[in-house]
């Protein structure tokens, strides 16, 4: 993909060219950062994708980016590119709400691992992005403080429940963003708002700071407008972490090199029977179809793999997750920070506990907690949880013979693309079967991707393909990525999201 | 209906000794144990006991979202040498789960413990009980069902109120220093067949196990600092029938009360089962001040703690190599040890036993091994070294005092150069830094008088100065030779032995001894 010369529009230049242009004077880190708060200031109103702007951290850390730079000393890799942070990561001193109520002037004494490793590289967070409250969700309508739109129809949904993260980097409000995806909750958004997004491998990025939703399938990770771009950022966060017991001891893979390669000549790349077809709108299957016709014609083998158990990963992850999300968010009971509810010399703990918790949760938090509870409990455990994890596990097996028959595997990110706000806020089922292609990777802990493959005809809205990588073999996934990137760039002469309306 | 109004309906106790003759007990032991370790269970914080509320906690002891637990590789390895201690099968793989409940001394309203796989199963422990009436003792093998790893909570004050329970109080404040310590919790299978030995055994396997976990070095097991804490499961049952229903009478915190909690418990079952009435399986508070335990938790109020696998967590996996690296560490059972020394010794159950509270056991087995008569070594370190010890408010085993000085005051008692009194002065210098014994000898020049005439020559003065007390012994009145002996040794500064001097004098003076 050519670079654009710098003196373009800030806003809509890649991380990659950013970094390089801060790096080498062309642009101050002060300047750029400034550009991306005036944007923000333009259109956030209408998009809603922060929850809280950062604005004069921001602009100090430009400025100690910009003296460093001056002075000679060394500059870490992205060094003064603004990011936007999904509120569910721990940041000191900044509010960090979760999207819920329960939380609300909560401010962290100390910084996840992700944002240390942001600050070590440089990278200037701009601020909190919208999501669902506790990441329940596939809409961020379910968020305590009001749903995000999404950049390409402001009466539609940005995906969830990281649709603050895609819509700030859809919206050009930063170039950069770090999503959390338990269910799919950067790729679905990355779909529905033409945007890349990755789950790396479970244990690959620290979960240390990352207020958990469900432990064992919770992962950050990169959101970019670009597939090199989300590679620069997964570099930064990724690594091993002490403090997090699931971290993964081994070098992170070499994804910046996958994604400048970007070539699929010899890839096996599997098409997953299971992931195709009936519940997939039309236009998602041409688009997705065409993808496949890319592949082929960039050297790609395509072969068709078969994942039989698939069919049991919604049932599965609506067992697993309320049941580890229902013990996760026991801790929010009003008793050492945030939100504390019915209080008075007449309350009793466990008086203040229930009120707190009625005032502080969403209908949505408290149905899942209320099925966790239910799934876990004496009698039901091995009916409910236990076959659950049955089924993650042959899920897993589904996978390892997949890979033994592809390199990748590939699917449409999601059966739709963006619904409009509201429309499956009653119907709790249909919004969850929005993840049907995308849990299975949570389940089985390895790596995805979602990059933008063009428009549905169907609604000229967004559609994503879906690439899966073994575990530890994220790589892959930037090598893939990058190649239809870079075809589609060639066809269409642009990235997808300058198709965006203006706002 | 008829049969739960029986049941609540105020019975009397029956005395221990009648309750026996109906019914048989039956015993199940849950003992937590804190450990020693430098660090929590999950996280850096300090463990030391008695800081200030709150100093000893960070973001993942509070439980801030977003924090993770990391298991202390310490803590492993302590409850892996305990459960090789107590004869128990280590697994070799297992998990942590988490028990979900909600109450503010836990800061994630769950506990990271273990469930259904512990990481220690299967093991017993031998413990000898005293028989009754100073009868002499029997062993009695308990088994342990398992041993697991769990942290602790943090520590509620209940203000206001008259209970100093939750219900009731104005308001609590919490100490999470204590929250995340890690804890042990071992589990015996069902003691049966001790029929009225039942109390003894407790405390016995009590006292056993915390001499255990203080050999180890694993914990300080001080149950007044809540280090060591049992639970005690009682049911009775009637000779053959079935076992009864039982309570658990939680947090029996000394060795005493373990016996008196099981003792109690055993008379009010008894008298509620002559009554006609049903045990209810509940859970009991024992009171040390009136000795009789009262109910707390029913069966029907009990939690649903909804266990499930610790997904922060990896599984526990210790390699079957380490695991035998560590069985090399584990020191002979305190009670077989003492068995083996007080035969080897030739002395009896009260001798060792005053031995182990006086703390000197260890000192006196390594002077014996060091070639000190086992005599002497106990003589000296359960008494003079001892008081010693006290004296200046330190442990025996901090005195500089080697076996090596032991055997060698030893030998100038034998060789009649010190006698007792002496030797006391010799470990006096010893102790204040003059050197070895026989420097210590050399430089207070404590040597006994053994010089014949010199004594007689004291005697003569001594019965010249109580002319009373020579008439008196002359007259027959031998018991009052000490006067004039008391005078020589004060004489000689006490360098004289006092045996010779009785003698001379009596010789002196043609009387014969009494
Ligand atoms: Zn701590």
């Amino acid at each position: 993909m050519p670079t654009s010369p710098i003196d373009a529009d800030l806003i809509r230049q890649s991380a990659t060219v950013l970094a390089a242009a801060i790096a080498a004077g062309e642009v101050s880190s002060r300047e750029v950062v400034q550009a991306h708060l005036d944007r923000i200031g333009e259109v956030d109103e209408a998009v809603h994708a922060f929850l809280h702007v950062t604005a004069h951290e921001a602009l100090e850390t430009a400025d100690t980016v910009d003296a460093k730079r001056a002075a000679g000393d060394p500059l870490g890799p992205l060094a003064g590119v603004p990011l936007a942070l999904k509120d569910v990561l721990a940041m000191r001193g900044v509010p960090t709400t979760c999207g819920s109520r329960i939380l609300e002037g909560w401010r962290p004494p100390y910084d996840a691992t992700v944002v240390e490793r942001l600050r070590d590289a440089d990278v200037v967070i701009l601020g909190k992005t919208n999501m669902d409250e506790f990441a329940m969700g596939s809409s961020t309508e379910h968020s305590a403080f009001g749903p995000t739109r999404n950049p390409w129809d402001l009466e539609r949904i940005p995906g969830g429940s990281g649709g603050g993260s895609a819509a700030a980097v859809a919206a050009f409000e930063a170039p950069l963003a770090v999503g959390t995806d338990t269910g799919g909750s950067i790729r679905q958004p990355a779909a529905v708002t033409g945007t890349v997004g990755v789950k790396p491998t479970y244990g690959g990025v620290s979960r240390y700071g990352l207020v958990a939703l469900a432990s064992s399938l919770d992962q950050a990770g990169p959101c970019a407008r670009t597939v090199l771009d989300a590679a620069h950022l997964h570099a930064v966060i990724a690594g091993h972490d002490p403090r997090d017991s699931t971290s993964i001891d081994a070098a992170v893979p070499d994804v910046i090199a996958a994604a400048q390669r970007g070539d699929v000549r010899g890839m096996r790349v599997g098409l997953v029977r299971q992931l195709d077809g009936e519940g997939y709108a039309p236009g998602v299957r041409q688009r997705f179809a065409e993808a496949v016709e890319i592949l082929t014609h960039l050297g790609a083998e395509i072969v068709e793999v078969d994942c039989p158990h698939f069919e049991y990963a919604l049932g599965a992850y609506y067992l697993i997750l309320p049941s580890e999300a229902s013990s996760n968010l026991a801790r929010f009971d009003g008793m050492r920070y945030g939100l504390r509810a019915g209080d008075g010399s007449d309350a009793s703990v466990e008086s203040v506990m229930s009120a707190t918790r009625e005032a502080g949760f969403g209908a949505e938090v408290k149905r899942r907690i209320m099925l966790g509870t239910y799934a876990l409990s004496s009698g039901y455990y091995d009916a409910y949880y236990g076959q659950a994890q049955k089924v993650r596990t042959l899920i897993r097996r589904d996978f390892d013979a997949a890979f033994d028959k592809a390199d990748v595997l590939i699917s449409p990110t999601a059966p739709t693309t963006a619904f409009r706000l509201g429309e499956k806020l009653d119907d709790p089922l249909a919004m969850y079967l929005n993840d049907i292609a995308t849990i299975p990777v949570n389940l089985a802990g390895n790596a995805a991707m979602s990059l933008p493959i063009g428009l549905s005809p169907d609604d000229g809205l967004p559609v994503g393909l879906q690439i899966m990588a073994p575990a530890m073999a994220d790589d892959r996934l930037y090598r893939a990525g990058a190649a239809v990137e870079g075809a589609l760039y060639d066809r269409w002469g642009h990235l997808l999201i300058e198709e965006a309306p203006a706002l | 209906m008829s049969a739960s109004t029986a049941s609540t309906k105020p019975t009397s106790p029956v005395p221990f000794d009648e309750a026996l003759t109906r019914y048989e007990p039956v015993l199940g032991l849950e003992v937590h144990v804190e450990l020693g370790t430098e660090s929590k269970m999950f996280c850096a914080c300090p463990t030391a006991f008695g800081a200030e509320p709150n100093t000893q906690v960070c973001p993942v002891c509070l439980a801030l979202p977003g924090t993770l637990p990391v298991i202390n590789s310490i803590a492993v390895e302590s409850i892996i040498r305990m459960g090789l201690a107590l004869n128990c099968t280590i697994v070799e793989w297992c998990r942590m789960a988490r028990k979900n409940y909600f109450y503010p001394d836990m800061p994630k309203n769950y506990q990271i413990s273990q469930y259904d796989e512990p990481i220690c199963v299967d093991g017993y422990l031998d413990v000898v009980v005293p028989l009754p009436d100073g009868e002499g003792t029997t062993t009695v093998r308990v088994g342990i069902e398992r041993v697991h790893l769990e942290e602790d909570t943090g520590k509620l004050t209940h203000a206001g109120g008259a209970t100093g329970r939750i219900h009731g109080a104005d308001y609590s404040l919490v100490d999470y220093n204590r929250a995340g310590i890690p804890l042990v919790e071992i589990v015996t299978k069902p003691i049966t067949d001790t029929g009225a030995l039942a109390p003894a055994v407790a405390k016995a396997y009590v006292a056993e196990l915390r001499d255990i976990m203080r050999g180890l070095g694993v914990s300080d097991v001080k149950m007044e600092e809540g280090s060591l804490r049992c639970d005690a499961n009682v049911s009775l049952n009637r000779p053959g029938d079935e076992w009864g229903t039982r309570t658990e009478t939680k947090n029996v915190n000394s060795l005493r009360s373990v016996e008196r909690a099981v003792r109690s418990e055993i008379e009010r079952q008894a008298g509620v089962l002559d009554a006609g009435g049903r045990i209810t399986q509940e859970t009991r508070h024992f009171h040390e001040d009136t000795g009789v335990t009262t109910p707390g938790r029913s069966k029907e109020q009990a939690e649903d703690y909804r266990y499930f696998p610790e997904p922060d967590l990896v599984p526990i996996a210790p390699d079957a190599a380490w695991v035998e690296q560590l069985r090399a560490t584990i020191p002979e059972q305190p009670s077989i040890r003492r068995a083996r020394l007080a035969q080897d010794w030739g002395i009896g159950a009260f001798e060792m036993e005053s031995l182990v509270n006086a703390g000197v056991l260890q000192l006196v087995e390594t002077s014996v091994e060091e070639g000190v008569e086992p005599d002497a070594a106990r003589k000296w370190w359960a008494g003079e070294l001892l008081r010693v010890a006290n004296e200046r408010g330190v442990e025996p085993q901090d005195l500089p005092v080697a076996p090596g000085d032991i055997k060698r005051v030893e030998e100038l008692i034998a060789a009649g150069t010190i006698n007792d009194k002496l030797a006391r002065s010799v470990f006096d210098g010893i102790i204040s830094g003059e050197g070895d014994a026989d420097a210590v000898v050399a430089a207070r020049g404590l040597t006994v008088v053994s010089d014949d005439s010199a004594l007689l020559a004291a005697i003569e003065q001594a019965l010249v100065d109580q002319p009373d007390v020579a008439e008196k012994i002359r007259g027959g009145k031998v018991a009052a030779a000490g006067a004039i002996v008391g005078a020589v040794m004060k004489a000689t500064r006490g360098q004289a032995d006092a045996g010779k001097v009785r003698t001379l004098l009596l010789d002196h003076l043609g009387v014969a001894e009494g």
